[in-house]
């Protein structure tokens, strides 16, 4: 089971108009996530990396068909659910589930634990016991079955996060989406939900596609990683091989600028590639390479003009760059010096 | 930066305590906190959600509402009890000579003003200079934190800039004074990795050519290993362990900073599992009796409960507040937390 495909993406592509006033002509759109193309693998995790703004949660959401996607195709479970009607999609969205940012929102606060955990059952109609396969829920993700009537401002953080993990669970789905699940919560207790997390995919083979922000985070739970910056997906491996070597010198400037707490004792002395300037704006962004505006080893002529496409490494590594970086660990320095390129010619 | 210990003393925290009256009881906030801070220092504060590393710093500021506050100890700011002072006293103090940053650049400035303008108002408040003057001063500060094309970017709103640009806006805010202590709350947790980046180095910087000492309020050990030259580690409202960073990273002595450093993941590499610090932090209506940290602690053992651990000297100078013999530390420190992270 394990190794073929259970999701597969193509092309995927998610334009939201922009808001205009009475007298603007024309229609722009902010291109939130553009032509992205990946398979998730039964029994994986996959993780999407990034940072704000660079469509990990919108391409989520596209994945379970929250959002309606302007271009490319989604097939769960080989078949095609891009223009399933919403009805049609039920029964699919048994199998697939979320599990949300913020625990303190994404619980109704006027429902107690065993209703809003039930809740899935009642949509479906699947379990006529829903109260004895909600304490098993409870138990199963380390709360107590005395907590069925109990309400959501009653629980901690990390406690609310694990009613969120059981509600995903009710349904018995092959899919789970977690999207930055631990990002609201302390370090110590984030612990503890990683940790769940991986349990509960041993036990019920599940799947996830795991987005977050957080390099650290990302490196412990996925077995494959997928980069975006600018909605586009610039480079996807084994997550030993992106950390060991990355390629495109955007995961390398991410991966340097990740503080570290095992060094010397304070200082600046590591090679860190600190990125020019700002995001560019997804209204407008830039041609050809859509890194090329911030990247230090940008050769003019190349790649403000030619878009580069996904290349190979070795294994399943690819990476979207004409100049890739060459070794790892690599300084700014290094990095702006590339092998067969002259520099300082523009 | 590693010139520990050799500026002159800033700030010196004596046996703080902070107590909240609320409807609910008493929520003890902040008890018996010392700390010291020298100029050319960055001292980094770590703790999680609640455990009174920003409520200690909001009193050094005087933000506090006395009316439902109950405030014990010293805070001396160059041999003044800040605490004694009256409302324009400490005015005078405030945003001039103790600065701080917060951690939402965006809710910290007015939306409807040029941040030039705010820059201005801020450099007016304490010196009395023409309005062109001021604004020159302005331009001159966002030049200082790395704004591109200052004087243009002077007359932009707030929402025109981005996140980093903003929290650098709030920077340039703080040192309009030349001030001698800047408290960073949190600065970078609402921004992305690699502004992140660029903020840390800026705040380093700015301690340098400023010739100030920092505070730098985190969660994150990760900020504090690398630009803290001391660290202070929170629980429950009080110290846990505090020292020279190098100490701390190189030797932890406290079995809550050890679970801190255990239960992160790192980009370093995969751990087999990560070590959660099981339970969850404490009410501070009620905490705990002894060691605060004593019901989710691994190691606890007959003493924990008991008598409140006073803050243990290290032969290394640092201090810690744990009842475990040194050489069970040691011990433990050596074969499991210091060889798992690789700095034994």
């Amino acid at each position: 089971m394990n190794g073929e495909t259970l999701v597969e993406v193509q092309g995927l592509t998610k334009h939201f108009p922009v808001k205009q006033g009475v007298f603007a002509r024309g229609k722009q759109v902010v291109h939130a996530v553009e032509d992205v193309s990946l398979t998730v693998r039964r029994g994986e995790t996959l993780g999407i990396v990034g940072e704000s703004g660079c469509g990990k949660s919108t391409t989520a959401r596209l994945i379970v068909r929250l959002l309606e996607p302007t271009g490319g195709k989604v097939v769960f479970d080989g078949r095609d659910i891009t223009h399933t009607s919403q009805r049609a999609l039920r029964p699919v969205r048994q199998e697939m589930q979320m599990i949300f940012q913020d625990p303190y929102s994404s619980l109704n606060p006027r429902k107690s634990i065993g209703q809003i955990i039930a809740e899935p059952f009642k949509i479906h109609h699947t379990e006529k016991d829903a109260r004895t396969r909600v304490r098993e829920l409870l138990e199963r993700v380390g709360l107590s079955p005395e907590h069925y009537n109990r309400y959501p401002h009653e629980f901690s953080g990390g406690q609310r996060q694990r009613i969120g993990v059981a509600r995903a669970l009710a349904l018995q789905p092959k899919l789970i989406v977690c999207d930055e699940p631990v990002s609201a919560l302390d370090v110590s207790v984030q612990a503890q939900i990683l940790n769940l997390l991986k349990g509960l995919q041993r036990e019920f083979h599940l799947t996830f596609v795991f987005i977050s922000h957080d390099l650290s985070v990302i490196r412990q739970v996925s077995d494959r990683i997928a980069v975006m910056y600018l909605g586009r997906v610039v480079e996807l491996a084994d997550s030993e091989l992106l950390y060991e070597h990355p390629r495109h010198p955007y995961t390398a400037a991410l991966l340097s600028a990740v503080p570290k707490p095992e060094t010397n004792g304070g200082g600046y002395g590591r090679r860190r590639i600190i990125l020019g300037g700002d995001l560019p704006s997804p209204v407008d962004p830039p041609q050809a390479c859509i890194f090329h505006t911030r990247c230090p080893r940008m050769k003019p002529g190349h790649c403000d003009v030619d878009a580069p496409q996904l290349r190979k490494f070795d294994g399943d590594h690819v990476a979207a760059c004409h100049y890739p970086v060459e070794k790892w660990p690599i300084s700014e320095d290094e990095l702006r010096r590339r092998p067969g390129v002259e520099t300082g010619v523009d | 930066m590693s010139e520990a210990g050799s500026g002159a003393t800033l700030l010196e925290v004596r046996d703080l305590s902070v107590r909240f009256r609320t409807r609910d009881g008493v929520v003890q906030a902040v008890s018996n906190l010392s700390y010291t801070l020298r100029r050319g220092e960055t001292l980094g504060i770590v703790g999680e959600s609640g455990s009174g590393k920003s409520v200690s710093n909001l009193a050094t500021m005087g933000l506090l509402n006395r009316s439902y506050t109950d405030i014990t100890g010293e805070i001396l700011f160059e041999g003044t009890d800040v605490l004694k002072l009256r409302q324009e006293q400490m005015r005078r103090i405030r945003g001039k000579d103790i600065a701080m940053i917060f951690q939402d650049p965006f809710a910290s400035l007015h939306p409807m003003y040029r941040v030039g303008k705010q820059l201005a108002e801020a450099v007016l408040a304490h010196e009395d200079v023409s309005r062109d003057a001021a604004w020159n001063r302005a331009v001159e500060l966002l030049e200082a934190v790395g704004i591109p094309n200052a004087r243009a970017r002077a007359r932009d709103y707030p929402h025109q800039f981005s996140g980093g640009m903003r929290q650098r806006v709030m920077i340039a805010m703080a040192l309009v004074h030349n001030p001698d202590v800047l408290i960073a709350d949190e600065p970078t947790t609402a921004l992305d990795v690699t502004v992140q980046a660029q903020i840390l180095e800026l705040i380093d910087r700015v301690k340098r050519e400023f010739d100030c000492g920092v505070i730098l309020i985190t969660h994150d050990l990760g900020v504090v290993a690398e630009t803290a030259s001391h660290v202070l580690v929170m629980y429950a409202g009080r110290p846990m362990e505090y020292g020279p960073a190098q100490e701390i990273f190189t030797g932890a002595q406290h079995p809550y900073t050890w679970g801190l450093l255990e239960s992160m993941p790192t980009v370093e590499k995969r751990l087999e599992i990560l070590v959660p610090i099981e339970g969850s932090p404490p009410s501070l209506l009620h905490p705990p009796s002894g060691c605060p940290f004593h019901p989710r602690c691994k190691y606890r053992f007959e003493p924990c409960d008991g008598e409140r651990p006073p803050l243990f000297r290290l032969p290394d100078g640092h201090l810690d507040a744990c009842y475990l013999p040194p050489e069970r530390k040691r011990e433990l420190w050596t074969k499991r937390i210091g060889a798992e992270l690789g700095v034994t």
